[in-house]
């Protein structure tokens, strides 16, 4: 018996076949990545190009409209928006900083939205049940591209101009964009500058030992308060201080300034994602046993305490997976904001790109950090789904 | 390991196989030219809007190629390129030449990869304005929003003048030219910057051209000029010599409407001109009377120039004093002679 297993030829040993077919393919993946990477350095050669990142340290002499870099000022490292001067790895950063400032603002507007319809659309008002289906299926049956286009052109560049817009509480909106009211620091912020990192760096000290030391829960609080109020009271003014926007000749002085694009692009992607986030968590509620909204109304509780207490709390954890997926479409999506010239990682690429000639490296760059930027979501996905998860049933 | 090195070994044999063919013979064998033009340049490349065809003066570059080539202008597929892409298209040989309003600069010749033909338009860049901001210099404009198109020498020259100047602008860049034009109209761009040419087409299309005005300054040199692939003299040197006989034929006098009479001239320069004697085309690698046949299609650079750009044309630029007029009034258009 035991000689008659041996001599099973290997194409008929299943197990031997399976790893030579894996290694088959794996080998033809290798050789397709190969010939891929080889006629991609052929073509370059032929025309006299060369692969290099050193155009990555070089001036980037360009003007972009909005973005912060982190740069070299003086022997310290901050950051700061972005000169002309800076290299064009600053630029680039510039553009993952807008895109990141979109995706993340847009992440947590999109949620809130997508919840309330999506309880909307199961609402028993007709009306509020109405729009939200209105809502959801004329947003999601048109293309973001197309929406994009429209809240830039048709709204934000429709604002009144400047010299004519009107000033409300501090606040301008123009077709320049919305102008806010802003924290702006003082000169005094120099002095009290180290008491504030101080008060920071001993919160997060306070973190740190926790393992070793639980300390009480106000002091959390209190420790940073304590020491910045020390601070202030040595230096006597005030670090900071509310800097109101005023209009000077183009431009909009003082204040925080969200720009016609910025506002356009995080308007789609927020009102986008939303319709489907709103599908998806309509889709979790009604995957809830109609039993739960009994058993709770028939112990007193109130429409909206099912719904916070009993209902959301179990959707969730239906919720988290898909909900991760509209996370990364939203952000991939951002590089949908080269139409409306926000300067996002992708647009800034293509001047960065046609500036220097250097594409191929530029893309290969922004296709690694769109991949880092979409782990780094799924990650976080997966662990708060591990967190929210029934302990032995949905690992 | 050692088989993952022989298989790259044959590769890189299969690949030698490959022979460097020029792209003149690869165009012969296809029978038809791939250009890359602008679609949405008022007067230089553009759709017209009557007979769904491309049209203008970088557009008749391609047709002379064409004529040239093929004794056919009409032998070419047009390939829209916005600024963005068009060195693309050559760096992966999709377009076999662009003539789309293009500056040579170092920078592109040097590590862009790609080889300029002569220049056949001497541009400069401008700005225009709506005459209600009452600017009347940009100078006036610190602090102004201004908008380009993105991929373009206007976004390093505008940004070189912020820069001196401490202007402190805002400097907004659209894939596409029209928004940035849509912008000026709505008043989110105080200003837009692009070739002047560009914004004499630009300023006709609007609905109130009145309304906008440009500025005095010229902000840069921009010799506009069709660009095709690095190392491929074969090809570079027959589409020069195409351009360049656009040129030598004004100098000559010869037109469309005289070609046939200067077909019998005794002048010996022009019967090598036009391939009645000498092998000047054979040596390009073209047909003899590759210029007549161009001049027959297409015409000479002053009638391209004048059926785009002239008086008549909505997109007038005058070309009398400028550096676009032949060598012999003054300008800068000159060409090598042809012996």
């Amino acid at each position: 018996m035991k000689e008659a297993r041996a001599a099973v030829p290997f194409w008929k040993d299943e197990r031997k076949l399976g790893m030579l077919f894996q290694a088959l393919l794996l080998l033809t993946v290798v050789l397709v990545l190969l010939f891929l990477s080889y006629t991609a350095y052929r073509g370059m050669r032929s025309r006299g190009l060369e692969f290099s990142f050193a155009f990555l340290f070089e001036e980037s002499g360009f003007l972009i409209s909005e973005g912060v870099t982190l740069a070299n000022d003086g022997g310290h490292w901050l950051f700061r928006a972005f000169q002309p001067s800076d290299a064009n790895w600053q630029v680039l950063l510039a553009g993952f900083i807008n895109t990141l400032r979109v995706s993340v603002t847009g992440i947590v507007l999109t949620t809130i939205l997508g919840v309330l319809v999506g309880v909307g659309r199961l609402s028993s008002n007709w009306l509020v049940n109405r729009l939200s289906f209105a809502y959801v299926e004329f947003v999601r049956n048109t293309p973001l591209l197309v929406q994009m286009i429209f809240w830039y052109l048709a709204v934000f560049n429709k604002l009144p101009p400047l010299r004519q817009a009107s000033e409300w509480y501090g606040f301008i909106l123009s077709n320049k964009g919305m102008a806010v009211p802003w924290i702006a620091t003082t000169p005094a912020w120099s002095q009290f500058g180290p008491y504030f990192y101080w008060g920071l760096y001993l919160w997060l000290g306070l973190w740190l030992i926790r393992p070793l030391w639980r300390p009480p829960r106000w002091l959390y609080w209190a420790a940073p308060l304590g020491v910045w109020a020390v601070g202030l009271a040595l230096v006597r003014q005030l670090p900071v201080t509310v800097s109101t926007p005023v209009k000077k000749g183009f431009r909009v002085e003082g204040g925080a300034l969200l720009s016609p694009e910025f506002s356009a692009v995080l308007l789609a992607l927020t009102i986008y994602t939303a319709s489907y986030i709103a599908e998806i968590v309509r889709g979790a509620i009604q995957s809830l046993p109609k039993g739960q909204w009994e058993a709770a109304s028939s112990l007193g509780l109130s429409y909206g305490q099912t719904l916070r207490l009993i209902i959301l709390p179990q959707a969730l954890r239906i919720i988290v997976p898909p909900l991760g997926n509209q996370y990364l479409n939203l952000t991939k999506n951002s590089s949908l904001a080269i139409a409306v010239g926000f300067p996002e990682l992708f647009n800034v690429y293509g001047t960065l790109a046609n500036q220097t000639g250097r594409s191929l490296e530029g893309i290969l760059i922004v296709m690694a950090v769109y991949l880092s930027i979409s782990l780094s979501i799924s990650a976080f996905i997966n662990w708060y789904n591990t967190r929210v998860a029934l302990v032995g049933v949905a690992r | 390991m050692k088989k993952l090195l022989v298989l790259l070994a044959l590769l890189s044999l299969g690949a030698l196989g490959f022979a460097q063919q020029s792209r003149l013979d690869v165009v012969k064998q296809r029978g038809k030219l791939i250009c890359g033009v602008n679609g949405g340049a008022p007067g230089f490349g553009y759709i017209n809007e009557k007979t769904g065809t491309y049209e203008g003066f970088d557009v008749d570059f391609c047709k002379a190629v064409a004529a040239a080539i093929f004794d056919d202008p009409s032998k070419v597929e047009y390939v829209a390129l916005t600024a963005k892409v068009r060195f693309n298209a050559i760096q992966t040989g999709k377009v076999d030449v662009v003539f789309r309003n293009t500056t040579i600069t170092t920078s592109r010749d040097g590590s862009v990869g790609v080889d300029f033909l002569p220049v056949n338009f001497y541009d400069g860049q401008g700005v225009m304005v709506r005459k209600d901001l009452g600017v009347n210099s940009v100078f006036d404009l610190k602090g102004a929003t201004v908008c380009t198109n993105q991929g373009t020498t206007t976004e390093k020259n505008w940004t070189d003048l912020d820069r001196a100047h401490k202007l402190g602008t805002k400097l907004i860049t659209f894939e596409d030219f029209s928004r940035s034009f849509d912008g000026l109209l709505s008043g989110r761009c105080d200003a837009i910057t692009t070739d002047k040419s560009g914004l004499v087409g630009w300023k006709a299309k609007a609905p109130n051209p009145d309304d906008l005005v440009i500025l005095p300054e010229t902000l840069s040199k921009e010799p506009l000029a069709g660009f095709t692939f690095q190392n491929d003299s074969k090809w570079r040197d027959a589409l020069t010599w195409i351009v360049y006989a656009t040129f030598q034929a004004e100098e000559f006098g010869i037109t469309q409407d005289n070609l046939d009479e200067m077909m019998k001239s005794d002048n010996p320069g022009i019967r090598r001109f036009l391939g009645l004697e000498g092998t000047l085309g054979d040596g390009l690698g073209l047909s003899n009377d590759f210029a007549a046949r161009v001049i027959k299609h297409v015409g000479n650079y002053g009638e391209i120039y004048d059926r785009h750009l002239g008086p008549n044309s909505p997109f007038y630029i005058p070309r009398e004093g400028s550096l676009n007029a032949a060598y012999t009034d003054g300008g800068l258009i000159y060409s090598p002679p042809f012996r």
